[in-house]
């Protein structure tokens, strides 16, 4: 292929003339196999860079949902406004109003304040959880009233913005969210040391709010676990049984060609559909509960069976008949050849695509939509019973809610739902390293 | 393996199968408008933080979704409260009766107002609901004066009235499912259709014909439905000063260093205007309660305390401090009276 190419010259035989025409083609057959390489890299390197500009977004505009602006406050815990009959009942204890003495230290602090107007802004530089964070201190050890508490607790989310300088300082005062003699206090305050950007626990630790500093992941993340395992421990047996049975004992007729066919379709069929599904089949007419994850397991379980089937067929056909053939033929029975030999070994691939369907699953919200996973739940779900909602509805949920604050935190949940992605890819990669046969 | 997929499977139909036997709910269920959603969490949050209540659980149907849940029936499976942007229909009460839900109690908790807004970077206008209606529509009185009607010409706010600017109309406004379209063909454009006598005079011949040519809006390109995401309306607002977008006043509030209020007939959508009724494109928002339920799901009495307590749905309370225009002070008491006798809709 190094041969210089040379100018055909007359009395050359035949095979030096082709050679040479041959010769005269390559470079332009090499240009071509060039472009055609470097089709494939720009295809690559525009896929990764958008995928780098995704991340990038998501990450630059979510990592400060992880600090959150703190205030410290010196409360003095009132008898006479916590408990003034001294009885330390719980019901007492709890019922009491503990926003006052956040308001009341508030003005304490900032005496000049005077007028309503004032006073409700004042107020608002600390957040409405603010009481029930002294509550559960008190309700935890009730010795403290009488003393004085220093804790620090969630400032607004305004003030939060403010100092990620997610809103303006300047600009016309009416338009801000911010007014002029909030901006004084929050500057007063942090010339105190009583602000600071510490990690945001309630983040992990809270389920959904209306305030975004007091709103969390966890009622979330909980209810997707919940779901999960309900849609993993029905579809992963009932997927790898319908998958053996259609691979190695079905006999081949038009009822089993009927059913191979409309599984492949099924795995095309438009999630929502499976939804609807839900609501008529689980919701309607078993009268099980709306929005519980028991549902939306049993909805996610109808939409990843094809995968899983699909899959795991894929699986057992891949292992050699040699196996199955000589496993018969030392005597085992059809079943122990199967139990014993095939599924084994065609288990790593059913793994696979039960995560990747699980994976299908975890980014799913048009079907909990139709079964009311779709909604405002602030308390943590404690088992597949209770209302929950799910990671993607989570995001959804936030990206629409009018406060500020709740940009960075849809797009810290993005970044949740996508680590909680890579885990179980990464599981997957393991179990299938661990446990691959190559022949 | 196989043992353990059994066993699993074995315990996940278990599972199902007791689910079977539930009969009770320990939490409020509360379906409805996603206008009213962001007013009723907070008030479902605080109630389940300052109460022994669990807190409630609230799914955003829409209005016309949430009342077909609502009445669906009497039971534990179905929802005992739902949210509104508009009052209920007669024929929503009659299904409702018809499926048992016999005695419902009607709480208005305040207003909200449309804006029609633009960024902060755009010219400010003054347009009035005839001029929203001819901007708008699909079919339009013919120009000429002729007492016809003509596909919709105007292009530009100038050609709708001479003295508006001269900017391309570009509207921005949510699908017709949204509750806060319904309000706005109702409120802006069918106000402004009716000053036309031909049209006017439509609507006692051919009810019909009269709403086709209200309530339709331009599908030219003029309009543009941008989904239910307010956010996205205020994104798009920002990238191009020359539009407008339609949307619930909450979020002209929120985003005020972004976007700013079109005046309609002479005046801005600010709180003050919309409270006193001067403000014209502003809608009561109400929720519904099944009385039924009272008594049976615990914790509904005190929620509806909680919401109609002065702290919440007062003047001053913190739902106000949301963007939801509450109640004058005399409709507010009568409000309040009728939550404590829980006295159904006739």
């Amino acid at each position: 292929m190094t041969n210089p190419t040379s100018p055909a010259a007359p009395g050359q035989s035949r095979g030096e003339r082709n050679f040479a025409r041959v010769q005269a083609g390559m470079k332009k057959r090499r240009a071509a196999e060039t472009r055609f390489r470097l089709y494939g890299m720009i295809a690559v390197g525009l896929g990764l860079s958008f995928l780098l500009v995704l991340m990038f977004s998501i990450v630059s505009k979510g990592y400060s949902a992880f600090l959150q602006t703190y205030v410290r406050l010196d409360v003095p815990l009132l008898e006479e406004v916590i408990d003034p009959e001294q009885t330390r009942q719980l019901d007492t204890l709890r019922s009491a109003d503990y926003g006052a003495l956040v308001k009341q230290n508030l003005r304490d602090m900032f005496p000049e304040v005077t007028g309503r107007r004032d006073k409700f802004a004042l107020y608002n530089l600390v957040s409405n959880g603010a009481g029930f964070d002294i509550r559960d201190r008190v309700l935890a050890n009730p010795d403290l009233i009488g003393t004085t508490l220093s804790i620090w607790v969630a400032a607004d989310d305004d003030v939060d913005m403010l100092l990620k300088g997610h809103i303006e300082r300047t600009g016309p005062e009416a338009d801000r969210r911010i007014k002029d003699n909030q901006l004084a206090w929050i500057d007063k305050l942090n010339a105190e040391g009583r602000l600071e950007k510490r990690f945001n626990v309630a983040f992990f630790s809270n389920g959904d709010s209306r305030d975004p500093e007091l709103s969390g992941i966890r009622g979330a993340l909980m209810g997707t676990i919940f779901t999960l395992i309900v849609t993993l421990s029905l579809s992963f047996p009932l997927g790898v049984a319908a998958a053996v049975y259609l691979e190695e004992f079905a006999p081949k007729n038009r009822w089993t060609d009927l059913i191979e066919v409309n599984i492949n379709n099924l795995a095309a069929v438009p999630s929502i559909v499976f939804g609807l599904l839900g609501l008529a089949v689980f919701i309607n007419f078993f009268e099980l509960p709306r929005s519980a994850p028991l549902v939306g397991g049993l909805v996610l379980t109808l939409m990843t069976l094809p995968t899983i089937i699909i899959a795991g067929r894929a699986a057992l056909k891949s292992v050699p008949p040699s196996i199955r053939e000589a496993a018969l033929g030392i005597g085992a029975s059809p079943m122990q050849a199967m139990l014993y030999h095939v599924l084994p070994l065609a288990l790593p691939g059913m793994l696979t695509g039960t995560i990747i369907g699980m994976a299908q699953a975890l980014g799913e919200t048009a079907p909990l939509l139709m079964i009311g996973m779709v909604a405002f739940i602030a308390d943590v779900p404690q088992g597949i019973f209770d209302p929950s909602t799910a990671l993607p509805v989570q995001i959804y949920l936030w990206a629409d809610s009018p406060e500020r604050a709740y940009v960075e935190r849809t797009s810290a949940a993005i970044m949740i739902l996508l680590a909680f992605l890579a885990l179980m890819n990464t599981v997957a990669v393991l179990l299938r390293k661990r446990f691959e046969q190559r022949w | 393996m196989k043992k353990a997929a059994f066993a699993l499977a074995v315990l996940s139909t278990a599972a199902v199968g007791s689910a079977f036997a539930q009969s009770s709910r320990d939490y409020i269920s509360i379906v409805g408008s996603s206008t009213v959603y962001p007013f009723a969490t907070v008030v479902a949050e605080q109630f389940g933080k300052a109460t022994k209540f669990k807190t409630p659980k609230i799914e955003s149907t829409g209005s016309g979704g949430g009342i077909k849940l609502f009445c669906a029936g009497v039971g534990v499976q179905h929802p005992d409260i739902t949210n509104a942007s508009r009052a209920i229909k007669k024929s929503e009460i009659e299904s409702c009766a018809a499926n048992g839900v016999k005695e419902i109690v009607e709480v208005k908790i305040g207003y909200d107002g449309l804006s029609v807004a633009h960024a902060k970077t755009g010219t400010p206008m003054n347009v009035s609901r005839k001029e929203l209606f001819l901007a708008l529509a699909k079919d339009v009185p013919n120009p000429d004066g002729s007492d016809t009607l003509v596909a919709n010409p105007y292009q530009t706010w100038k050609d709708v009235n001479a003295s508006l600017p001269a900017v391309k109309i570009e509207v921005l406004g949510p699908p017709p499912t949204s509750g806060t379209r319904d309000a706005f063909v109702e409120l802006a454009m069918e106000h402004g259709c009716k000053e036309f006598d031909f049209i006017k005079a439509m609507k006692k011949a051919d009810k019909k014909a009269f709403k086709a040519v209200c309530h339709t809006v331009r599908e030219d390109g003029a309009f543009v439905e941008a989904g239910e995401n307010d956010n996205l309306i205020v994104q798009k607002l920002e990238a191009n000063p020359s539009a407008f977008g339609i949307f619930g006043f909450s979020f002209l509030d929120q985003n005020r260093d972004k976007v700013e209020g079109v005046a309609i007939e002479g005046v801005k959508p600010e709180f003050e205007t919309i409270s006193d009724g001067s403000y014209p494109v502003s809608r009561p928002l109400f929720f519904y309660v099944k009385k039924a339920h009272v008594g049976v799901i615990p914790g509904i009495k005190e929620y509806l305390a909680e919401f109609t307590s002065t702290k919440s749905m007062g003047q001053e309370g913190y739902l106000a401090e949301r963007g939801l225009i509450p109640l004058p002070g005399d409709e507010y008491k009568g409000v309040a009276d009728a939550v404590k006798n829980l006295a159904p809709m006739k």
